[in-house]
């Protein structure tokens, strides 16, 4: 159901105390009044973050039938298995602000919802799947670290477990990395290219650089994002660059250097014309996601309906026993 | 006669091949049914009907995927050649699989993929039972562990039955259709073979024709509430069967699918 909300004016006096609120640093509860625009603002980015839980399953599950041993195969499954977790603990967050899931997933299958741009990038070989969780899963703990402090408190709880989760992702996508840089010649070929291809996808990730970024500002001040796109990025290429140092594989970027001024990695022009590209539907896999989740979505209406219809006539069973 | 050594003539007569070892084959059934099955069910993550069963098959792949292992696991050491589960099920060919037919077919639809997990299911609860008062201490231990899992698999696809059985009238001749699809692929569950009948001696393994009619009375009580039916008995079909090497064709594809990157590597550690 949607609820439709007329644009009458807030109440000025209501909005005051909102913002002292935020500014007090105090947890914004579902039922708790809130300006119409923050709403929209969260249930935007949680559908969003939703949704890219969703697709995310599709390019690291492209690899569970192929994953070369036992156990790599198991914690694949179970790591695509935590994200369809998150996903829909995510949604259920979402539902606090009064959307419901059907509602957001049919914007998702419409085209009208984002996703991370990432996962529309393909995955090529097995090492994709250890880079994955070292460079995407790290930059979502980087994002989600501090959205786990965000104002609304359905969004920041649900961001302290999917976090802890995250962190075990990352370090077994680390592992995997680690294990292949230090395995054959073709081994490390492999886990190198796979760098090589998610090193400046995965940057974007962290959307927009704040000069041209058209969220952040009212985010911010709401503390719904903690912290800006640049400086979060700032942190991931921090964090990243030693890591990839220790097992001696190389960033693709000439212009990576240390400012021992400031302590950053400095890194080199994102080709943010790609970005865009992806972001407006153009990117190598944008099509094929959206597919893969329509054609789920299709394929298993006659389920839910008899799961529904189920349910309904164990409802009227119960019912009439009762009377 | 000159010349070195005489090579020996070939002979049309095969040498005898060693029996092999009832144990180690009992082992392999145990995990082939297992790895292949987990494998099937782990192709609907991310395209499940809806996101609670993504979660759910997920959940029961890695339950079969994680007893695999440790079937497998004990097969290789029990064979004592130095194959290890991962050498197990990534370098032997299609006709060294003893899986049954029934789990490596092809997932179809949801309703298909129900029927035959509750078909398997069933199975795996009544065998995992047996074998868990098994005269061998390890496999008892790990078909004990299995069988907790096993009852919790059984309990959902059996819920499905009932819900697509009594659900609408699509879903009802889905999985109606599944299960008349299905039928033919149950017998080879309860076949014995020489290998049974050696485990059954051995105090290892248990007497299947018993455990037939355990399944069956569970199988018919579930699908008959479900207001669906079960075809007539079905003639096995003719030839040998998985536990003996012999397979569907999708078994091959399926193998060379999971083999394909370990096959690509060998030595490589992962």
């Amino acid at each position: 159901m949607t609820q439709t909300r007329t644009a009458t004016p807030e109440d000025p006096a209501k909005v005051a105390a909102f913002e002292a609120r935020i500014a007090a640093v105090e947890s914004i509860e579902p039922n708790d009044w809130m300006p119409e625009k923050y709403r929209r603002q969260l249930v935007r980015m949680m559908s969003q973050h939703a949704h890219s839980e969703i697709v995310g399953m599709l390019p690291e599950g492209n690899w569970i039938t192929r994953a070369p041993s036992l156990r790599r195969k198991i914690s694949l499954i179970a790591k695509v298995q935590d994200e369809a977790g998150h996903g829909l603990y995510i949604y259920c967050g979402a539902e606090t602000l009064g959307v419901d899931r059907a509602e957001l997933i049919g914007q998702l299958l419409d085209g009208t919802a984002k996703y991370s741009s990432i996962f529309n990038y393909p995955t090529l070989s097995w090492a994709d799947i250890g880079v994955i969780g070292w460079f995407v899963d790290g930059a979502a703990i980087v994002n989600q670290t501090i959205l786990a402090k965000a104002s609304y408190g359905p969004y920041a709880r649900a961001m302290i477990r999917v976090c802890k989760e995250e962190n075990f992702h990352k370090r077994q996508g680390y592992e995997i990395v680690a294990t292949l840089a230090n395995g054959t010649p073709a081994q490390k070929a492999m886990v190198q290219d796979a760098v090589d291809r998610w090193w400046w996808p995965s940057l974007m990730m962290f959307g927009p650089s704040d000069t041209d970024s058209p969220n952040t500002a009212e985010l911010i001040r709401w503390k719904v994002k903690r912290k800006t796109n640049d400086e979060l990025r700032q942190r991931f290429v921090n964090l990243t660059v030693p890591q990839a140092m220790a097992v001696n594989l190389t960033l693709p970027d000439p212009d990576m250097t240390f400012n021992a001024e400031t302590e950053n990695w400095e890194f080199g022009a994102i080709d943010w014309d790609e970005f865009n590209q992806v972001i407006r539907g153009n990117g190598p896999c944008n099509r094929e996601r959206l597919e893969a989740r329509r054609k789920a979505h299709d394929e298993g209406a006659w389920v839910r309906e008899a799961a529904n219809a189920y349910a309904a006539k164990q409802r009227a069973s119960q019912a009439s026993e009762a009377a | 006669m000159t010349g070195g050594p005489a090579t020996p003539a070939p002979s049309i007569v095969p040498a005898p091949r060693q029996a092999p070892d009832a144990l180690v084959e009992y082992l392999l059934r145990l995990g082939d049914d297992r790895l292949v099955l987990g494998h099937r069910l782990s192709e609907w993550c991310g395209h499940g009907p809806i996101l609670e069963e993504d979660i759910a098959l997920s959940n029961v792949a890695l339950d079969l995927l994680g007893q695999a292992t440790m079937f497998l696991r004990l097969a290789g050491q029990v064979e004592g050649r130095g194959r290890d589960e991962d050498a197990l099920a990534y370098f032997r060919e299609v006709v060294d699989f003893r899986n049954c037919q029934l789990v490596e077919l092809p997932n179809g639809d949801f309703g298909f993929t129900i029927a035959r997990q509750f078909l398997f299911d069933v199975h795996a609860v009544v065998v995992l039972d047996a074998l868990s008062r098994s005269g061998n201490a390890e496999l008892a231990a790990i078909a004990a562990k299995s069988l907790k899992e096993a009852k919790y698999h059984v309990r959902h696809s059996g819920e499905w039955v009932l819900k697509l059985g009594d659900g609408t009238a699509e879903s009802h001749q889905r999985i109606q259709r599944a299960f008349d699809a299905l039928w033919r692929f149950t017998p080879e569950l309860f076949a014995a073979d020489v290998v049974d009948a050696a485990m059954l001696a051995a105090g290892v393994g248990p007497d299947l024709a018993a455990l037939q009619a355990v399944w069956d009375g569970l199988v018919r009580d579930v699908v008959e509430r479900a207001t669906l039916s079960l075809p007539h008995a079905a003639p096995p079909i003719a030839g040998r069967s998985g536990r003996q090497g012999s397979h569907t064709e999708a078994l091959g594809h399926l193998l060379a699918e999971m083999q394909i990157v370990a096959r690509s590597h060998p030595g490589a550690k992962w």
